[in-house]
């Protein structure tokens, strides 16, 4: 029934044969527990969302994953066959936001040459890298801003470079950590669509975090509720219809809503603002 | 050395005739490319306000090193402030201090302690050296020494210029790229404490820092990406360094102070020419 509702031109088939899989995935920080018992299957090809209320650790989930804090448990690539990759799992990971000010010198192809070569930048740039930086940038439609300065671009433009860049090498895993959130309707449309045409292109499995729930399941396969730990995990209309999503945020969605989710997003959006709780008592 | 001295001596200036103004020379074509491309690092990680802070630890460096007796405090300079570098960087990652409130509490601390330590008896005018710097004293031993850090950062400098770059842009991408980054932030906490507390003496702890932010600020004023960005920096760092130092030769000047004017001057020129 979940499949029915999937926008058609994301619905995909994925090869279903390898996944990413989380294993008693937990945090410490300053010796309290952030996250326990996160059990997760992420299939190739899918888009799974991350849901949560403020200090869910949704981002303490994603900076664990790429490695910046110490986790227990596991993270691995299975291949098909259910044979566990030995090696890290490669992640490809695009931030919330770059940490630029308006004088920064940095390039795209800064950006990327630092990323993928040794070559160091003050002594310039290879063509091999020019070249791949590139063909990843004419995937997202970005090519012609190789040699524009981050601190020129729009926010929109610089969401899908680092996209790009974050598919430079292809990864096993792509994390996405609120990539839209300073975007605006276009710009959030344009870089989910460009996600998606990237999940056709490469198989990936796919993990978005986000705040904004109706745009989150418009676009996802599948949604996870997380608080500390995962609190429910299955297609995104079952999850936003469950009474812990009442419990967790303070509000609900009813089925029409959910039904009509295109004609709505911009519609709930503003009763959000007016309502913010008890809307669907 | 003796091929460097018949090259300047060749000069037809007057102070070329001074053998101290050779290895001055020397010693400023060594230190400002040092300093301004780490300078250019220094702001991308908005690390400008610590590399102060390491500057001033050297009072205290300065302060042990009186204590423990030794006549050239160098090592408890540089000791202090790699250690201070290394306390400060688990502060920034580990606590939940703001950072510019625990380097201006850090900085407090160490300026205090140092002033203390050397105030004692009321000998503090004879470090006043450390606060000015004075470039016209050094030796070939020393150069030497300059030389060797020289090349172990310009090594550094080919094999992680990159990674420290990337490093600056996002802390978790770059981890999710596999860069070790609590390490690569280390590393480049303790180069700038070591780089900096060697050129203290020469250059003087009340202007190091500016040595080192102002010349890649003017270069990022006018560069269009990073290459230009480091390499423009490395000449607006080495035309004020010569500059200074002549000059503070004619003028009868500190060298240090003289040489941070003219890359003011550089700046200010930059600011002017980045609106057309």
């Amino acid at each position: 029934m979940s499949e029915a509702n999937q926008n058609p031109r994301l619905s995909i088939r994925s090869c279903g044969e390898c996944c990413t899989r989380l294993r008693d995935f937990g945090v410490r920080l300053r010796g309290e527990a952030v996250l326990e018992d996160i059990n997760l299957h992420m299939h190739c090809g899918e888009l799974t969302a991350l849901i949560g209320p403020n200090g869910a650790g949704k981002t303490t989930l994603l900076r664990a994953m790429v490695g910046e804090l110490p986790h227990s448990g596991t993270l691995r690539f299975i291949h098909h066959g259910n044979v566990e990759s030995t090696s890290p799992i490669r992640i490809g990971y695009v931030p919330q936001k770059l940490e630029l000010d308006r004088t920064s010198s940095t390039t795209v192809l800064d950006l990327f040459a630092s990323a993928i070569s040794r070559w160091p930048l003050w002594v310039g740039t290879r063509n091999a890298v020019k070249q791949a930086a590139h063909e990843k940038l004419a995937l997202v439609g970005a090519d012609q801003l190789l040699n524009r300065r981050l601190s020129e671009i729009s926010v929109g433009q610089l969401q899908r470079i680092m996209l790009a860049l974050a598919l430079t090498p292809v990864p096993e895993l792509l994390l996405l950590d609120e990539p839209v959130a300073a975007l605006d309707q276009g710009g959030m449309e344009l870089f989910y669509q460009t996600v998606s045409k990237m999940r056709q292109e490469y198989d990936l499995s796919i993990l978005l975090v986000s705040h904004d729930l109706t745009a989150a399941a418009q676009f996802a396969d599948r949604m996870i509720l997380l608080n500390k730990t995962v609190l429910c995990d299955g297609p995104p209309r079952e999850i936003l219809l469950n009474p812990l999503i009442r419990q967790t945020f303070g509000f609900g969605y009813t089925e029409a809503e959910i039904e009509g989710r295109r004609p709505l997003l911009s519609a709930l959006q503003h009763e959000q603002c007016a309502l913010p709780a008890g809307r669907l008592s | 050395m003796s091929m460097w001295h018949a090259l300047i001596l060749s000069l037809p200036y007057e102070w070329a005739q001074y053998e101290f103004m050779h290895y001055a020379l020397l010693a400023v074509l060594l230190i400002t490319p040092l300093l301004a491309v780490m300078g250019c690092l220094v702001i991308n990680n908005q690390m400008a306000f610590f590399s102060e802070a390491m500057g001033h630890s050297a009072l205290t460096g300065v302060a042990l090193g009186a204590l423990i007796g030794l006549g050239n405090p160098s090592a408890t300079i540089i000791g202090f402030a790699v250690l201070l570098a290394l306390g400060m960087f688990l502060l920034r990652r580990y606590s939940a201090l703001p950072t510019d409130t625990s380097i201006a509490l850090v900085m407090a601390f160490v300026v205090a302690l140092g002033v203390v330590l050397l105030s004692r008896g009321g000998g503090f005018a004879k470090y006043s050296r450390y606060l000015i710097g004075d470039i016209l004293t050094i030796t070939p031993t020393e150069l030497g020494g300059l030389a060797v850090l020289a090349g172990v950062a310009g090594v550094l400098w080919v094999f992680l210029f990159n990674a420290f770059f990337f490093v600056s842009l996002n802390r978790s991408l770059a981890s999710s790229r596999g860069l070790p980054t609590a390490f690569l932030e280390a590393l480049f906490a303790v180069l700038v404490a070591v780089v900096v507390s060697v050129s203290i003496p020469w250059v003087g702890l009340l202007v190091i820092n500016s040595m080192l932010i102002l010349p890649a600020a003017t270069a990022r004023n006018l560069a269009w990406n990073t290459r230009r960005y480091v390499l423009g920096s490395v000449i607006v760092s080495l035309l004020s360094g010569v500059l200074g130092l002549i000059c503070s030769y004619y003028w009868n000047t500190a060298t240090g102070a003289t040489i941070v004017l003219w890359a003011c001057g550089f700046f200010a020129l930059s600011l002017a020419l980045r609106r057309r």
